[in-house]
């Protein structure tokens, strides 16, 4: 994998060296499938079900579960996104910008809504996230689903649904796309 | 960005982003709760010189759907009536520690002098007939989001373009994207020169209003008018009024815009306001939005939009 620009994730305009692949495409698509599966165990089918990705990694990854549940389930179920950059308990430590605006075109009110993210880290994303969508309703329950769990949490959230518990150090970065997970450093430009 | 003082400051890559973060907030203003907690905290003044009803209360706005508490601090109930001046005003402000001032003053200049004369961050919100920034954004922005682009638009101002700070930020903003700027006005109404202004001047609004993607219609300031610059009120509506029967002329794509507060019969027919075209609540509206990016990427975004900073007169050494 190519050398590749790093808009989103701080140190903004840092340059990706990746290092180790540990997931390929396959991998990935194996680990979504499983997800979906759960996801139509866990709450016993898709009634309630809405799924809504964060900006921006956790967006196409919630696309690709939307689709896998049409597949093995039949069912539509209501797709968002969600930025949460005005949420965020950074605000004034770094730079901190939306991505894209928000898209939550369904109630969520007594939904089990699922929040979808590339990678679990700190935790300070989802809980500005539970944040957000207290602004837009009140859901029945919120579930979340990563596809990388690389520790290293400051406060208490944890997953539901993951792709793979993968232990990191704390400086590394972690690069989830649709061609698989690597990991690598971000230098400085 | 520490300030906004003027669109130049801003240059077409920075007025672009302002309008990219636009977006979010005007998707935040059209929730059920219309707020978020991003700038929890901050404090904003007013601090208006001259009178003000849409410019203050949509800050205030913005402010409040940003979370950050604001301060109102109006001339007639003020200090100002005891023989303060405008720098121990600024200083008594600044000393209750705020984050940013919001200046509209009657002479052009102000807010850089009382950006020099402060650590916290001030956001133009008009000075005499100089500069309106935030205005020329929410104008950019609404155009923006009928017609996708203001690159190619040909934009037509009418009206008293001498003593107007929105014509001049108007111009500067729409320019910079991309538009082609024309301005229509009696000859008492121009300034004495327009060299260097990226602008036309167009012979009259029959001629050029089939042409026209945007009318832009300003207020006629009898407030500014020291002198006789028009024959008559009833004169000026028959030359330079959008008026029905001119509004038939229009594209059927074109935009009417005015900046309020519309002299309704002046520069305008109460009916055009109705029609479909007609994007001036759409204006209003997209103000509180602008306003929130404005004070968002001064007061929360920290230095991502990297402008060059204005160059401040009169600061302390």
């Amino acid at each position: 994998m190519a050398e590749r620009e790093r808009a989103a994730t701080p140190p903004r305009g840092g340059v990706f060296v990746p290092r180790t692949t540990v997931m390929d495409a396959d991998d990935l698509r194996r680990a979504a499938t499983r997800i979906a599966h759960e996801i139509v165990e866990h709450n016993h089918g898709l009634e309630q079900v809405a799924l809504i990705g964060l900006q921006t990694g956790g967006v196409w990854l919630a696309h690709r579960l939307h689709e896998i549940l049409l597949n093995i389930d039949g069912t539509d179920v209501p797709l968002g996104s969600i930025d949460v950059a005005f949420y965020r308990d950074d605000i004034g430590l770094r730079p901190v910008l939306p991505e894209a605006v928000t898209d939550i075109a369904f109630e969520l009110t007594g939904r089990q809504v699922v929040l979808v993210d590339d990678v679990l880290f700190t935790g300070r994303t989802v809980r500005a996230a539970l944040n957000a969508l207290n602004d837009y309703g009140r859901p029945h329950a919120v579930q979340l689903a990563v596809m990388v769990d690389r520790g290293h949490r400051q406060l208490p959230i944890r997953p539901d649904y993951v792709g793979k518990n993968l232990p990191t150090r704390f400086d590394e970065q972690v690069d989830v796309s649709a061609d698989g997970v690597v990991i690598g450093d971000v230098r400085p430009r | 960005m520490k300030h906004l003082l003027s669109i130049d400051d801003l240059g077409p890559a920075g007025i672009e982003e302002i309008l990219r973060v636009t977006d979010s907030f005007v998707e935040v203003s059209e929730r059920a709760i219309p707020k978020v907690p991003a700038l929890r905290g901050k404090t904003v003044v007013s601090l208006f010189y001259e009178d003000s009803t849409r410019t203050r209360l949509s800050f205030e706005t913005a402010a409040k759907r940003l979370s950050a508490d604001t301060m109102t601090f109006s001339v007639s109930s003020s200090s100002v009536n005891k023989g303060e001046s405008l720098r121990d005003t600024v200083e008594t402000i600044e000393a209750m520690g705020i984050d940013a001032v919001v200046v509209r003053h009657r002479s052009a200049g102000v807010p850089w002098r009382v950006a020099g004369w402060m650590q916290a961050s001030v956001i133009n919100a008009g000075d005499g007939w100089h500069e309106h920034p935030t205005q020329a954004l929410l104008d950019c922005y609404t155009i923006r989001s009928r017609r996708g682009s203001l690159q190619g638009l040909r934009i037509g101002i009418v009206g008293d373009i001498k003593h107007s700070r929105v014509a001049r930020s108007d111009i500067a903003a729409f320019a910079a994207l991309g538009a082609s700027v024309s301005v229509i006005a009696p000859p008492t109404l121009l300034p004495p020169s327009l060299d260097g202004w990226p602008v036309q001047v167009a012979p009259s609004l029959d001629a050029i209003l089939p042409d026209l993607d945007v009318v832009y219609l300003l207020r006629l300031q009898r407030e500014r008018m020291t002198e006789a610059l028009i024959p008559s009120l009833r004169e000026y509506r028959a030359c330079y009024g959008l008026t029905a029967s001119r509004l038939a002329r229009l594209d059927p794509d074109a935009l009417v815009m005015h900046p309020g507060p519309m002299n309704r019969g002046v520069e305008i027919d109460a009916e055009v306001t109705d029609d479909p075209r007609s994007v001036i609540t759409a204006q209003v509206a997209n103000g509180v939005a602008v306003r929130m990016a404005v004070l968002y990427l001064i007061l929360g975004s920290g230095a991502e939009l990297r402008l060059p900073e204005p160059v401040l007169s009169g600061t302390r050494a």
